[in-house]
């Protein structure tokens, strides 16, 4: 069975000019979205009945720690493809997409501190949930470290392949966390199988959100994905081309 | 204005978990463009010292 | 695909599968150094090593909040609906603490079975909605869970 589309993913002037052509129209309806959502979460939603205006900070956190989650996965996934398939453009996603979670992973833990302060009544708690997402954020770490030790691009490749592959794991214990555990953390409002537990209202603008940040995150993955391909490359033809866009 | 600044009392943590978030994108943004702008400019350097990039 | 790839996805799957394991095993035999708290029911069981430091975690009784005029110190009780655990508490609490929602408080048990509390958290569940929605929903449902009201003598309820 030819899957042709795979096939074509794994050339990288392909996925050069692919990434390169997507990427403005990822960034730009990212940021309408994002101002739509801010709009959204920081005006029109009301304030509410617990927290006040302090849960505003939702619109911020949930989309961050949704980020962490899912780039990881992401960059697990290309790893996994990367050394399964030994295709250059794969390590390259996976490259690509760890700066953008690890700084993600910290905004998420950093704004759930800002908000646990006030509501819970302590700004970090070694509970569950924030302990697997900091480790998380060390896996992430240790990727790009591991990486930038190995001087072969190659090998480099293989060994934090294998380091995001083993971590993701976490993925699953992040989620599922705060119910298979007591945890200070309160369950999951949106990202459950039942109806969410929140007004339409406050709702809306957080789903724009999620939206938002995960445009963002792959208009960013694409943008970086050229400068890792650009890297991986030795071919001449293809890349004198490239350059001249 | 001043209400919304306010945040309900909470705006010593609200603002501040924007304005990391704030800090997030920008590095991204900015970290995302310069990866790439120095990989064009390496490749552009092999390419013409004739390694065949 | 290749006898080689389908090796080496056997290999990918096997790495994942084995840190799955070893996770789910390791986690699984040190559970109650992993617990974050204690619920009433975990206490009555003896669940707890005797004269050690937990964290006690459940849903305050409505009608149980007491504390002295003129003092910090405050009673109140902690209850899963199964069994009840009484906490003092001497210290500021937090903005949230409410009774009907939940909380969680870091101390120890005394030899008369309270619990002295040297932390308090509140613990907030994952609903979200305006109060006039939480305004509705009491009426509807009488005293509900999601009480809105800070108990009084406590120092949300501006007392």
């Amino acid at each position: 069975m030819t899957f042709t589309w795979f096939h074509r993913l794994g050339s990288p002037p392909y996925v050069y000019g692919l990434a390169q052509r997507l990427a403005p129209w990822c960034a730009g309806s990212a940021l309408l979205l994002l101002l739509a959502g801010l709009w959204g979460g920081l005006v029109l939603a009301p304030p509410d009945y617990q927290q006040g205006d302090g849960f505003r900070i939702i619109y911020v956190h949930a989309p961050s720690a949704w980020l962490s989650l899912m780039v990881y996965t992401t960059m697990a996934l290309a790893a996994a493809v990367g050394l399964i398939w030994r295709i250059k453009v794969a390590h390259a996603a996976a490259a690509a997409c760890a700066p953008i979670g690890a700084s993600f992973t910290a905004a998420a833990l950093v704004t759930g501190a800002l908000w646990g302060r006030p509501m819970w009544g302590t700004y970090w708690q070694w509970d569950p949930r924030l302990t697997s997402e900091l480790i998380l954020f060390f896996l992430y770490l240790g990727y790009m470290g591991l990486r930038a030790s190995i001087e072969d691009t190659q090998r480099a490749d293989r060994a934090s392949a294998v380091l995001a592959v083993v971590g993701v794991v976490n993925v699953p214990v992040i989620h599922y966390s705060v119910t298979w555990w007591n945890s200070l953390h309160q369950a999951p409002s949106v990202m459950r199988l039942a109806k969410p537990t929140m007004a339409t209202s406050m709702l809306v603008p957080l789903l724009i959100m999620l939206l938002a940040f995960t445009l963002f995150f792959v208009a960013m993955l694409l943008v970086r994905l050229q400068a890792e391909i650009l890297r991986r490359e030795r071919a001449s033809t293809w890349i004198r081309e490239a350059l001249k866009r | 204005m001043r209400e919304f600044l306010d945040m309900g009392g909470y705006a010593a943590f609200v603002w501040p978990a924007y304005a990391v978030t704030a800090a997030a994108f920008l590095y991204n943004w900015v970290g995302a463009r310069r990866a790439l702008r120095e990989a064009r400019a390496a490749a552009r350097r092999r390419l013409a010292a004739g390694e065949g990039a | 695909m290749t006898p080689t790839r389908r090796r080496r996805l056997i290999l990918v799957l096997g790495i994942l599968a084995g840190v799955s394991i070893a996770g789910a095993l390791a986690l699984n035999a040190f559970r109650r150094d992993v617990t974050f708290f204690f619920d009433p029911t975990q206490v009555a069981q003896g669940q707890v090593k005797p004269g050690q430091a937990f964290r006690l975690g459940g849903m305050v009784k409505e009608g149980s909040f007491t504390r002295q005029p003129g003092s910090l110190e405050a009673h109140f009780v902690v209850t899963d609906f199964a069994h009840e655990v009484t906490v003092s508490y001497a210290q500021v609490l937090p903005d949230l603490f409410r009774e009907g929602a939940g909380v969680v408080a870091h101390g120890h048990l005394d030899r008369s079975g309270t619990f002295v509390a040297d932390e308090v958290l509140a613990k907030h569940d994952e609903k979200y909605m305006p109060p006039e929605v939480a305004r509705s929903l009491k009426r509807r449902h009488g005293e509900s869970r999601a009480d809105t009201n800070p108990p009084a003598g406590s120092p949300a309820s501006g007392s």
